[in-house]
């Protein structure tokens, strides 16, 4: 990085972008490799250290302590007030109390505090990690223009975002990650977007087509969808999402972190209730209050953070017969055999590795989520909402899990299916869901379903091939009839 | 085998831990007999329903601090509604009483899943409510007990064809608080609400998320509990033949036997049988200390460092096994 720089680090989710700026302030520590701050090799042992080196991060989440006020949250970390209060009405905020507590004011305005704090102390280099992703547009505006007025007075910033648009507007170059290597640095200049997708994909960019598992979906025109969504809103996040999902198909859902498909899953699986929009299962609608009525209506939910679904404590047994033991609407003891004969089968299917299967804690990741999965075959779920399932495990589990899914779909079920990983899609999917900022932006087929295009359409940007006269892009959220 | 083994390590640990405290007990008393391990018994059953009680709870991930008040409440109930009844009564007032601490246990729960105020706080406030509660009911210790109920609570039970020598080791209290324990623990292991009552303890979350309704077994859990107090508060007035106001030394107790008892406090681990194995070694401990004449605060100081050692040694060792 130079002086006076504005510097994107770009890269697909899980690249290493948190990663690196987690190690640059301290927060955590680098297996090997240097830090080198104007020519000399620093060692940034902790979050105070990198302070004094000069980097000044702003993470992703808003990071005032809630029940202190301003004031007090300024002291804590030796903020000087005067020159804080100036950029604060630089940022667009001029009728700030410091005597307010940070839970009391709204989340935008915290994370523009948040910079404030960083921009009074000085910094050398200021890391702004996703800083715009919650500001409205008129704050985000004010963000981009203070950033870029830093590096013109010789400061650095290392912006990370995943907003192309921004990124154009006020950086000078990009570093790119991918699995956690650097695969390039690119100066920004029209028309790098395409360059630096292809870098965050690397080699895999040539549109190979990946055979397809299947894609033999019998849907005869007009059947009743299993699940039907029509302008679902959810939270602050989900803006107005319709589709459909039918029997024996899987659909994929594609969107970059925080376009609001948490909150889909949850208002899907009863979680949270949608603040609009209508959910329909098999054609009738349905207000779900607890994930008890998504499971009666056969929508079950896999997370991808296991510690989210399993009892680590509990043998694979018990978590397995959970759902289907558990709800005591009967009253009585559970009848065992039935629930061995269950549990036995769904470990079989799956091929749970059962050597340690006292504690699910003791499993290995991979085993861990096959028992996720499990517990929902055991229960015969008819959907499967599956959130990342394949996060963080071994590449042999997860063939297993796109095959199981495969099999479920080829049984009659149906399986919504995020995940972070885009090569995974044409593995698994019949059809892919795109969302981008609450809204679903595309839906495609999965045979030009290749990472590429779906990089481009999480991204918001239109499909390639739609320039091409005819095929206008479909308007977000419209056309999906025409694709179901 | 080795798997029951492995899976009971904790409670066959209390039990050898219980077996050496009583072989040492021997070696500094010689005269140390079956009617001592009777009394020792008899002055345990309290102690032991109300560490039932918090297991329960804490197995569910909650805790209780209104356990001793209940059994108060419950003892006085009890006493007074004996007190110059006939002996017959004392049917009816039974599965009263044990009624009463149900519901009182389930105010406990409702309150904290209406309120969402926590369930310390909840318990805290209760604790005063009950204690009041009992001195309304009975203002000074009094009231009485059918003959039959406190004649239970002596000697020891004779089973045709076993032996003297063996009977006298088996004290009608024993057999009390294991056919109590039992008539309700067993039953709920294996039935959906106590795969609930784990579930919601181990993680709420994924409990709720796998339909478990969280709301309701929470309530259960408390009112189990409560149903454990009342058995202790009748124990009480079984033992004393009158019913006792003023709430015994039973929560601080209670909860540190079930830490002892490899009850994981935040819940999800553990069972009932461990908190009991280990409520009776810290009863036996205090009665060796007192043999021993050993300076009543020193006991105390002495108690408070053998828990916190146990249960670094369990945790120590559960770490060792874990990384082989």
């Amino acid at each position: 990085m130079l002086p006076g720089e504005v510097h994107a680090l770009m890269g697909a989710n899980g690249a290493g972008k948190s990663t690196l700026v987690k190690i640059l302030t301290g927060a955590i520590k680098a297996t090997s490799g240097r830090v080198l701050i104007r020519g000399t090799e620093r060692n940034i042992a902790s979050p105070a250290h990198g302070r004094r080196a000069g980097l000044v991060p702003v993470y992703q989440e808003p990071s005032l302590i809630p029940d202190l006020d301003v004031l007090q949250n300024l002291r804590l970390t030796q903020t000087p007030v005067e020159p804080f209060r100036q950029w604060v009405k630089e940022l667009g905020i001029p009728d700030l109390s410091l005597g307010e507590l940070a839970r009391d004011v709204p989340l935008a305005v915290q994370r523009v505090l948040d910079l404030a704090r960083a921009l009074a102390v000085e910094p050398d280099v200021l890391i702004l990690d996703e800083m715009t992703a919650a500001l409205p547009a008129n704050l985000a505006e004010r963000v981009m223009d203070v950033v870029k007025r830093q590096g013109e007075t010789g400061r650095s910033v290392i912006f990370i975002s995943h907003r192309f648009v921004e990124i154009a507007a006020i950086c000078n170059r990009a570093t790119v990650l991918r699995d956690g290597e650097t695969v390039g640095v690119v100066d920004i200049a029209p028309g790098v977007e395409e360059k630096i997708v292809e870098l965050m994909l690397g080699s895999k960019i040539e549109r190979k087509r990946v055979s397809v598992a299947t894609n033999a979906v019998s849907r005869s025109a007009g059947a009743t969808p299993r699940v039907r969504v029509s302008n679902l809103r959810v939270g602050t996040k989900l803006q107005d999402v319709s589709f459909e999902l039918h029997d024996g198909e899987v659909a994929g859902v594609v969107a970059l972190e925080g376009q609001g498909q948490d909150e889909l899953f949850a208002a899907l699986a009863g979680s949270i209730r949608p603040a609009g929009g209508t959910i329909e299962v098999d054609g009738q609608p349905v207000s779900f209050t607890h994930p008890r009525d998504a499971i009666d209506k056969g929508l079950a939910y896999v997370p991808g953070d296991r510690s989210e679904a399993l009892l680590m404590h509990r043998s694979v047994r018990e978590n397995i017969a959970l759902p289907f033991s558990a709800p005591f609407r009967r009253w009585g003891p559970i009848n065992m055999g039935r629930e061995r004969d269950t549990v036995l089968e769904a470990i079989r299917r799956l091929q749970v590795d059962t050597r340690a299967q006292g504690e699910v804690q003791r499993l290995s990741g991979g085993n861990q989520q096959k028992v996720t999965i499990a517990r929902w075959i055991a229960a015969d779920a008819r959907t499967l909402l599956c959130f990342d399932p394949t996060r963080g495990i071994d590449v042999g589990t997860k063939q297993q899990i796109y095959q199981l899914m495969r099999e479920l779909a080829a049984a009659g079920k149906s399986v919504l299916f995020y995940t972070s990983e885009l090569a995974e899609i044409q593995q698994a999917c019949d059809r892919v869901i795109v969302i981008f900022g609450g809204r679903v932006v595309d839906v495609l087929p999965v045979e030009i379903a290749d990472e590429a295009a779906l990089t481009r359409a999480a991204y918001g940007l239109p499909r390639e091939e739609a320039a091409m006269p005819g095929t206008p892009v479909p308007p977000a959220a419209s056309g999906l009839e025409a694709s179901t | 085998m080795i798997a029951f083994v492995r899976r009971n390590s904790w409670v066959i640990g209390l039990f050898v831990l219980f077996a050496a405290l009583l072989v040492f007990t021997k070696i500094i008393q010689p005269s140390y007999g079956a009617s001592d391990f009777g009394s020792l018994v008899r002055a345990v059953l309290p102690y032991a329903f109300a560490v039932a009680a918090q297991a329960i709870v804490v197995i569910a991930g909650g805790i209780d601090l209104s356990v001793a008040s209940m059994m108060a409440v419950t003892s006085v109930t009890a006493a007074v509604l004996m007190n110059g009844a006939s002996e017959e009564f004392a049917l009816v007032v039974i599965p009263l009483v044990l009624l009463l601490g149900f519901c009182l246990g389930a105010v406990n729960g409702i309150l904290i899943v209406v309120t969402r105020v926590p369930d310390i706080v909840v318990t805290l406030a209760m604790l005063f409510v009950f204690q009041g509660l009992a001195l309304l009911i009975l203002a000074s210790p009094g009231g009485g007990a059918a003959l039959w109920l406190k004649a239970m609570m002596v000697g020891t039970i004779a089973i045709p064809g076993v032996p003297d020598w063996i009977t006298v080791w088996i004290p009608n209290a024993l057999v009390i608080l294991i056919v109590a324990v039992a008539l309700v623990w067993t039953p709920l292991k294996r039935s959906r609400l106590g795969l609930s009552i784990y579930a919601i303890g181990s993680n709420e979350l994924a409990a709720f998320r796998s339909g478990v309704p969280v709301a309701r077994t929470k309530i259960l859990a408390y009112a189990l509990a409560g149903l454990f107090a009342a058995m202790g508060g009748i124990t009480l007035t079984m033992s004393t033949g009158i019913g006792a106001p003023i709430p015994g030394p039973y929560l601080l107790a209670s909860v540190a036997a079930v830490v002892l008892g490899g009850v994981v406090l935040g819940g999800g681990r553990g069972g009932l049988i461990g908190p009991i194995v280990a409520v009776v070694v810290l009863r036996l401990l205090r009665a060796d200390l007192t043999l021993l004449s050993v300076d009543p605060n020193a006991t105390a100081i002495i108690e408070g460092t053998i828990m916190v050692v146990v249960v670094m040694l369990g945790a120590f060792l559960a770490m060792r096994a874990a990384s082989k």
